[in-house]
Order: structure tokens, then C-alpha cells, then sequence
């Protein structure tokens, strides 16, 4: 409630709790990587192996949990191996979307196979134990620790330099992948990359709003800005600051309204943002349509008064 | 997941004589429940699944089927039945994703995918939403995303039978037409079967078909038997009625064979489900493959590939 009477206190009182500062310098990392990588999913139409990735990374976290080593650990290793398959699938077999799908949901089946072997194997520590199943579905971002936020915001950070670095030939190939190699711009080795990259903030995002909801993070914020704008780089850019606005804004709905959780605060915003861009480009089609209508019926109607006066 | 997990230890476990064995599966009563909603579960996921395939709508269906878990923990939030939640939520999801444009018979457009996608990860959030507010119901959670195959009531398999057989009987009624607009939408158009309106048909029969299944198998592990027999029936053979009939044939062996081994293993039975699936699936592949070798003359074609 402070935080609508007087922002600026508000956020002054947010900041003092260090476990809402974690959260921030993690959540902004994590969601301009997740914004500008989630662009090029949009754009290279990879929004279902974003989805499969998702349900990878719970696999691949509750492996780690089960076999007792670093979640992390798990979620990077299963995510990364994941995408390098997609990517050589989608190069040597064209896997369409009945492949991904049949493999994906094999991996979700093992994962609920991990899952019952830590919870069986772990029962004696009580409720610690149901929870680190749901965590890893749902995210925890107001539990990281200082030394989780630093390496996420790290990690983010990376991607981020990485994805830039690459970000011109990339778009390129990605819109038009004949052209692009035919000009030499080396279309496979790019592919690789961006689907390590993929994999990489796919495991980042899970730990910030949870397997389940990484796709929100991925394909909201590239699909507005796509419908925003049609200039590339503006999109590219627009999308990495939606998913920031969002998590900043998710956040704190979340400390502001109790029984709210971040992951939910910042997949409404995220989605707010989709619907009012998608609102946005209907009504600038119609008007545009109107506006043409008008201005060839007008063209006609002079052309018209010109034979006339002629 | 507790459940699951006990049923190792109830039993006498497996003592490898298929007599006894089969007459201990069905000693107990939610095991003969389990079956029954199984088999029904398996033909109408089948033959659903077969079409989504076809359509190349995985996307779709594996995000409808997610979609029903959010229903029902809605539903429970407010006190009302899940079974309720799991139908409203899958159907509200097929209404929106249906006013969506579907640009022709290809693949999705990068567009659509995003709203999909971000249908999918709102609902999800939306779940996690009322999960919070209703306040820790931790085993239930488990059991709405990775499912309650063991503890199915007798009015829960009436209830799946009926609206299974409904499923049944409207995909029956537009499958003809549902076939040749997938197959070929224009020539379809062209010929007056109305391709719009059949395809919100078939949203609003998988989303029906998703929350029917997902009350079984948990919500995240309904796209495997939507996706995988229909996946390995049509690495088997290309002529329609074969491999829907494949399809069911799979559908049931994998469900079957992973309740009974589930039975007597402490593991839960969606890993079951899930891995015998994946199995047939390969296997098919791997019998297309060796058979494209040694027969080179004939080639097996793909369905998906001859229709696209």
C-alpha cells in the first residue's frame, strides 16, 4: 500500500530488505537476458522448443536433487544438452514439432520419476522436501541468497554480451536463412550458438519464475515488441525492456499485495503488456485501413473533378 | 505421488507367474478403476491425438492440457469440484487460442506461437496464483501436475466414460471433413467444407479431450498420450484408417503395460507412461527406418509428410 501513497518512499522502504535487493539485481539480469534472447525465439519461431526447454529444466534440476548434487548444476547441464540436441535435430532430421513433442514429454516423465525418488529418498526432513519440487516449477526469486543473486546477475550478464555480439549476423539468418549463408554468414554455427545461449537463460529463468512459467518470460515480451514495432533492432531492444518493466513491476505487486506470488506478478505484467500490444497494432491496421480508404476514395474523386474540368 | 508410492509395499509383489500376477492386478478395487479410466483415457487421447498430430498441433494441445491444471486448482481455491476446473480451464484456453487467425495449413506463424506460448505461461501463472491463496495443498499439487492414476472413484470413471464417448462421437461426426481440411485446407475451402469453423471444432474436442485425460494423468503428462502413440502409429504406416486404429492399439498397449508395471514398482506410473511411450515411438521410427533400407523400391511415406 506505501508503495501507491508515495513511491518514492516505497521504494526507499523495498530496498532496505536485502532478500527484495537479491531479488532485483537477480530479476533485472535474468529478464533482459530472457527479453533479448526470448526476441529471437519469437522471430526464429522457436516459441515450442522454448516450451520444451521449460519442462527440460525441471527434469534436470530434480535430477540433481535426487542423485544430491548442486541444482544448478543439473538445470545448466540438462538445458544446455537439450538444446544442442534440438539444434542438431532441427539441422540433420528437420524435427518438426511431433518429435520435440514426443521427447519432451519423455523428459517430463523422468522428471516426475526424479521426483519421486528425492521425495522417497528424503522423507525424513519434513516440508523442506515438497517444497523443492514446487520451487523448481514455480520459481522462488524473493529466497536467492547473495551469492545466488551475484552469479545470476553474472550469468545474465554474459548471455547478454554473447547475444549482442552475435546479434547482427543472427538476425539476419534468422530472417532469411538462404540469403544470409549465401552472403557467408555461417547460418549453422549460429544456430548452435543461439540455442546455447537459449539453454543457458532457460536455466537462469527457471530459478527466477520457475520451469513452468519460463515461457511467459520467452514469448511474451518478444511478441509484443514484435507487434509493436517492425524495425528489428527496436523489438530486440523494446522486448528486453518489457521483460525488465515486468519484472521490476511483478516484483513489487508481489511485496505489495500478500499472497501474491513474484512469479505471478511478473507473468501479468508480462502478459499486460502482450494484450495492450496486440490491442495496439489492431487498432493502427484498422485506422491505417481507414485512413486508405479515405485517401483513394478522396484521390479518386479529385482525379474525377480533374476529367471533369478538363 | 504418496499413493503411488505405497502401492509397492501393499501388494505381494511380482512373483512372476502371469496367473497370479494378473489376479493380484486386479485384486483391489482402485485397480480395476485404474484400468477401466485408463482404457478409456488411451482411445480418446488416441484418436484425438491422432488428428492433433495430423495438424501439427502439439503446441496447442500440450498447452491445453497444461492449462487444465490451473482450472482445477482454481476450482478447489473456490471450493468447487476439480473435475469442474479441469473442463473450464482447458475449454477457456481453446476459446482464446480459437480467436486466434490460424494462418493456413502450415506451420504455425512466429505470431501465433507467441500467443499460444503466452496463453500457456499466464494460465500457469494464474495456477500458481491460486495455489498460493488456497494456502499449501502441497500433495494435492503433485497430484494435479503429475496425476492420481490409483486413486480414480467409481463416479469419476462414469464420468470419463461419458464424455469420452461424446469425444468420440463428434470427432466420428466431423472426421471426414476434419481429415481433408487438414490434409489440404485450400482445395477443401475450395470444395465448401467450412475449414474455420471445423478447426474451432476440433480446439474445443482437444481441450475437452485434455481435461478428461489430465484428470488421470496430472496435467503435465497428458501430452504424452496425446502425442506419442499418434506419433509412432504414423511412423508405421501412411493409410489413414490403419494408422488411427495403430494409434489406439499403442495407446492402450503403453497404458496397460505401465499400470501394471507401475503396480508393483514404487516408481510413479506417469514415468511409466511416458517411457513405454517414448519406447513405441522409437521402435516404430527404427522399424521405418530399417524397412526404407532393405525395401528401397517402396518407401514407407510419412502421413504428416504426405499431407503436408
Amino acid at each position: 500500500m506505501l508503495l501507491l501513497v508515495s513511491p518514492v518512499t516505497g521504494i526507499a522502504h523495498l530496498l532496505e530488505h536485502p532478500f527484495f535487493r537479491y531479488a532485483l539485481l537477480a530479476g533485472t539480469g535474468i529478464a533482459l537476458a530472457s527479453g533479448l534472447v526470448g526476441s529471437f525465439v519469437v522471430r526464429r519461431g522457436q516459441v515450442f522448443t522454448g516450451d520444451a526447454l521449460s519442462h527440460v529444466a525441471f527434469t534436470g534440476a530434480l535430477a540433481a536433487l535426487a542423485f544430491g548434487i548442486d541444482l544448478r548444476v543439473g538445470l545448466y547441464g540438462a538445458c544446455i544438452v537439450f538444446a544442442l540436441l534440438m539444434a542438431f535435430l532441427g539441422q540433420r532430421a528437420r524435427a518438426d514439432d511431433t518429435v520435440i513433442g514426443s521427447v519432451f514429454a519423455w523428459v517430463l516423465g523422468l522428471g516426475a520419476l526424479f521426483l519421486s525418488i528425492y521425495t522417497t529418498s528424503r522423507s525424513g526432513t519434513g516440508g523442506l522436501t515438497g517444497n523443492a519440487g514446487v520451487s523448481v516449477l514455480f520459481g522462488s526469486l524473493f529466497g536467492l541468497s547473495a551469492d545466488q543473486a551475484v552469479a545470476a546477475a553474472a550469468v545474465s550478464a554474459a548471455v547478454v554480451i554473447a547475444l549482442v555480439a552475435i546479434a547482427r549476423p543472427l538476425l539476419f539468418a534468422s530472417i532469411d536463412e538462404a540469403v544470409a549463408s549465401a552472403r557467408g554468414v555461417p547460418v549453422r554455427l549460429l544456430g548452435y550458438a543461439f540455442f546455447i545461449l537459449l539453454g543457458i537463460t532457460a536455466g537462469e529463468a527457471t530459478q527466477a519464475v520457475g520451469a513452468l512459467l519460463l515461457l511467459g518470460l520467452l514469448a511474451a515480451p518478444g511478441g509484443a515488441a514484435q507487434r509493436i514495432t517492425p524495425r528489428p533492432f527496436v523489438a530486440l531492444w523494446l522486448s528486453g525492456g518489457i521483460a525488465v518493466v515486468s519484472v521490476w513491476a511483478g516484483l513489487a505487486l508481489a511485496y505489495a499485495v500478500p499472497n501474491v506470488p513474484p512469479s505471478f506478478g511478473i507473468l501479468a505484467v508480462a502478459t499486460g503488456c502482450y494484450v495492450v500490444a496486440v490491442g495496439a497494432s489492431a487498432l493502427r491496421v484498422a485506422r491505417r485501413r481507414r485512413t486508405h480508404q479515405v485517401g483513394t476514395a478522396s484521390a479518386a474523386s479529385t482525379a474525377r473533378m480533374g476529367i471533369e474540368t478538363t | 505421488m504418496g499413493t503411488d508410492g505405497m502401492t509397492g509395499h501393499l501388494t505381494g509383489g511380482l512373483q512372476w507367474n502371469l496367473g497370479n500376477d494378473t489376479r493380484q492386478l486386479f485384486a483391489y478395487h482402485f485397480m480395476v478403476n485404474a484400468f477401466r479410466a485408463g482404457t478409456v483415457v488411451a482411445v480418446v487421447a488416441g484418436a484425438v491425438g491422432w488428428f492433433m498430430v495430423l495438424r501439427r498441433q502439439s503446441f496447442v494441445g500440450h498447452t491445453l492440457a497444461v492449462v487444465s491444471f490451473p482450472g482445477a486448482a482454481g476450482a478447489i481455491w473456490l471450493g468447487l469440484s476439480a473435475t469442474l476446473g479441469f473442463f473450464v480451464g482447458s475449454l477457456a484456453a481453446a476459446v482464446v487460442i480459437a480467436l486466434v487467425p490460424r494462418s493456413g495449413s502450415g506451420s504455425p506463424s512466429s505470431e501465433e506461437s507467441a500467443v499460444i506460448g503466452t496463453v500457456q505461461a499466464f494460465a500457469l501463472a494464474c495456477g500458481v496464483l491460486f495455489v498460493s491463496l488456497y494456502g499449501g495443498f502441497l500433495d494435492s499439487l503433485t497430484g494435479l501436475l503429475f496425476g492420481t492414476f490409483l486413486g480414480v472413484s467409481d463416479r469419476q470413471v462414469v464420468t470419463l466414460a461419458l464424455v469420452g464417448v461424446a469425444m468420440l462421437v463428434v470427432l466420428g461426426c466431423i472426421g471426414r471433413p476434419l481429415f481433408f481440411a487438414t490434409v489440404d485446407a485450400d482445395v477443401a475451402a475450395a470444395r465448401r467444407v467450412p475449414v474455420r469453423v471445423l478447426s474451432v471444432v476440433f480446439l474445443l474436442v482437444l481441450g475437452c479431450t485434455a481435461a478428461e485425460v489430465s484428470q488421470i494423468t496430472g496435467a503435465l503428462l497428458v501430452f504424452a498420450l496425446l502425442v506419442m502413440p499418434a506419433a509412432a502409429a504414423q511412423q508405421l504406416t501412411a493409410r489413414p484408417i490403419w494408422s488411427l486404429a495403430a494409434t489406439m492399439v499403442i495407446g492402450l498397449v503403453v497404458t496397460w503395460l505401465a499400470l501394471a508395471v507401475a503396480y508393483f514398482s514404487i516408481y510413479p506410473v506417469g514415468f511409466y507412461v511416458t517411457t513405454f511411450g517414448f519406447a513405441a515411438y522409437l521402435l516404430a521410427a527404427g522399424f521405418r527406418w530399417v524397412a526404407n533400407r532393405s525395401g528401397s523400391r517402396r518407401r514407407l511415406p510419412v502421413m504428416g509428410v504426405a499431407a503436408a
